[in-house]
């Protein structure tokens, strides 16, 4: 039996949650402090290379400058939305580090680092939020399924493939990524209970940010999210979500167990969202400055850059090479970004059914002439096609 | 070798070569194991296929269609039961944003071959949502095909059909009529899935109906050819896409239509069907198409489901109006 799938003891809940009845606060797993001190955890041990320790410290750094650039191009028009992952880099690229390339995850819409992990161009993750497509990127290939919008829903995608998994008697386990206001959907919950009834290979990462939006966690649950799982009946763990060691140590331990039968795992990844919710977000209605700074204390970044330092596994000239490769990607992302063209019209009517119907294809063929009559004219879209003989037109 | 069957044992016997066929077809449900499903379509299949195959769910109708999503992702053909039509909605938010939506989300790289079996309509002297026709939800969603059968020979080949079809389809029952019978060939070339078709000639009048609604279209017709009238039957079988072709061939000759369905007529598929007809037939019709449906009320305690179903004198009535225009 490992450290996860012992009993879930019922401790207390998260800072203010107005449950006095419940003891005082757990301890998180954690493997850095906040000052970048190692320390050790009785049940999660992490045997981790020199190299190791610096191409995670080199991921943290590219994803924050991806989403610093993102966050950057919305304001000046070139995206019509970003959801920024300020905050929750060690969270995510914790994450997506213990996944096997076999595995396959099923994130919300900021993963953006677990997609960064999982080798996804980060264009193809922009295109979606300037509007081009709803995510360039090839799921199967990545093993990175497309943007979830819809609150939860991939709880039960991600949980439905770990039953294909079983069927398959594959090694192979799937990542479920949530935020904490996830776990007031019915779906989600739906899933923790198909995924405890058949044992399915599937964790549940639910990064708890403490915000949906606006709205704390204390408005979601009155227990810490970890605890739930017991009621489900398997493990839940709270890993502190700004230290990419203990997470990394905590999933790979939870992708483990699910390989090798022993069913799904909770990990709540207890973090602080930095930013807004998206760019069209303004935090500072609904929460005090004071509370930022003091998880800026708690920077997943700036931690395992005092480790590397002191500890002198990385120098000067490591950081300064990371910053400027971030600074080389920051460059393509944005070149990218605004190169990128739209798609020709007609595209929207392409891939609705793997067999288009006579009703779409005369649609289309409508959509190709009307516009294309225009072409002499100042309406005229350049990128308009009309179908060749191959097509399957009504 | 030819057997006479009812629709339900068609459905039955639909399923399981479909499932001696094609190893990664998986029935996923309530009750669908060992009780064989309320109705008893899935009958004796998890007995044969085992529990993997026939998988007799939590009762939770959004964790049904939403793992569903994930079989397929990763290779698998699910076919789902909902128990009956009014249980549906707790699944619509999976089957509307990501059942109906993933093909085009991901351009084509990940299908969505998942079969949505719901037993429809009412008749059976039900409780509430046990007797309701939900298919316009369905076809008015783009990424969905939503198919209805009438008889056993379309239930047997038809389920067949939906499943190795490469897109979401809604498949839905006539759960009144599961225990008509007919002879089924299994031998035969059925016909294709996304095809109306010509139920019985008739020059003066065209009745369009599907699912349940067939029978009582045929029954109007032979009470109508007792007082000399010639009504042509059309059934629609396949609801999304809509296969209007030989409609339009009907109406261009009988100048005249009625459409029956058991859901509430405001926004009904007869309303886009009239739409189209408008449309396409526009100089040779005599009346305006007529519509035969139910109210627009929530479906009726079942001692009133008589007065609110279309019948065959409801059907006549409208045909009378469309002669008399």
């Amino acid at each position: 039996m490992t450290a996860l799938h012992q009993t879930t003891e019922v401790v207390d809940p998260v800072p203010g949650a107005q449950a006095p009845h419940l003891p005082q606060q757990p301890d998180l797993v954690q493997l850095l402090t906040p000052e970048g001190e190692r320390v050790e955890h009785p049940d999660y041990s992490l045997d981790i290379s020199e190299d190791e320790l610096r191409s995670l410290y080199r991921d943290l750094a590219l994803v924050r400058r991806w989403d610093v650039e993102a966050t950057a191009l919305q304001r000046q028009g070139e995206l019509g939305i970003w959801a920024s992952l300020l905050g929750q880099e060690a969270a995510q690229v914790g994450a997506g580090r213990a996944l096997a390339p076999s595995d396959m995850a099923f994130p919300t819409y900021r993963e953006h680092g677990v997609a960064w992990v999982r080798g996804v161009d980060p264009l193809d993750v922009i295109s979606l939020f300037r509007g081009v497509d709803n995510g360039g990127w090839d799921p199967v290939a990545t093993g990175f399924n497309l943007y979830t919008v819809v609150i939860g829903a991939q709880c039960l995608h991600a949980t439905g493939y770990a039953m294909g998994v079983q069927r398959d008697s594959a090694e192979t386990a799937v990542l479920a990524f949530l935020g904490d206001g996830a776990t007031s959907q019915g779906e989600v919950n739906e899933s923790l209970i198909w995924a405890a009834t058949f044992s399915a290979p599937v964790v549940f990462f639910c990064q708890n940010n403490q915000y949906a939006i606006s709205v704390p966690i204390e408005r979601q649950s009155r227990v810490p999210l970890f605890q739930r799982a017991a009621g489900f009946g398997f493990p839940g763990v709270r890993v502190d979500g700004n230290d990419v060691l203990a997470v990394l140590a905590v999933t790979k331990a939870a992708l483990a167990a699910a390989r090798e039968g022993q069913g799904p795992t909770f990990i709540e990844a207890f973090t602080y969202r930095m930013g807004a919710h998206t760019t069209s977000d303004d935090p500072t209605r609904y929460r005090l400055a004071s509370e930022l700074e003091e998880w800026k204390l708690r920077d997943p970044i700036a931690r395992l850059k005092a480790y590397l330092s002191r500890s002198g596994i990385a120098d000067h000239d490591f950081f300064d090479s990371v910053d400027a490769e971030a600074d080389e990607l920051a460059v393509r992302i944005r070149q990218g970004t605004v190169e990128m063209v739209d798609p020709p019209g007609p595209s929207m009517f392409d891939h609705v059914y793997a067999e288009q119907t006579p009703t779409l294809a005369a649609q289309r063929a409508e959509f190709v002439e009307y516009h294309a009559s225009f072409a002499d004219g100042e309406h005229a879209r350049p990128d308009e096609v009309t179908p060749g003989p191959g097509e399957d037109v009504f | 070798m030819t057997e006479t069957l009812t629709i339900g044992k068609a459905l039955n016997l639909g399923l399981r070569r479909a499932m001696e066929d094609d190893a990664k077809v998986v029935l996923m449900g309530e009750d669908i194991g060992k009780l064989g499903g309320v109705f008893r379509i899935t009958d004796g299949l998890q007995k044969d296929f085992g529990d993997d195959r026939v998988v007799d769910t939590p009762l939770a109708e959004a964790g049904i269609l939403g793992t569903a999503v994930g079989l397929a992702m990763r290779g698998y053909r699910p076919v789902c039961e909902i128990q009956f039509d009014g249980f549906v909605f707790p699944a619509y938010n999976q089957i509307v944003t990501q059942v109906a939506k993933i093909h085009a989300r991901s351009r084509g790289k990940l299908p969505m071959p998942i079969v949505i079996r719901i037993p429809f309509g009412g008749g059976i002297g039900a409780v509430e949502h046990h007797s309701e026709s939900p298919e316009a939800y369905f076809a008015h969603t783009a990424g969905l095909k939503v198919v209805a059968v009438s008889n056993p020979v379309d239930a047997y080949w038809g389920i067949q059909q939906a499943i190795a079809h490469p897109d979401p389809i809604v498949f839905l029952e006539p759960k009144r009529r599961y225990w008509e019978k007919a002879p089924v060939d299994p031998d035969a070339t059925p016909e294709p899935l996304f095809a109306s078709r010509v139920v019985r000639g008739g020059d003066d009048l065209t009745v369009l109906a599907y699912g349940p609604m067939v029978k009582t279209a045929l029954q109007a017709a032979e009470a109508a050819a007792e007082e000399g009238r010639s009504l042509e039957v059309v059934d629609l079988r396949t609801l999304s896409p809509l296969d209007l072709g030989p409609v339009f061939e009907s109406v261009r000759r009988t100048g005249r239509c009625v459409v029956v369905h058991e859901a509430p007529v405001t926004l009904g598929l007869g309303s886009e069907i009239a739409a189209r007809i408008t449309e396409q037939c526009f100089y040779s019709l005599e009346a305006p198409v007529l519509r035969v449906g139910g109210y627009d009320t929530p479906y009726p305690p079942s001692k009133l489901e008589e007065e609110y179903l279309p019948d065959l004198d409801r059907v006549l009535d409208a045909v009378d109006r469309s002669l008399g225009f």
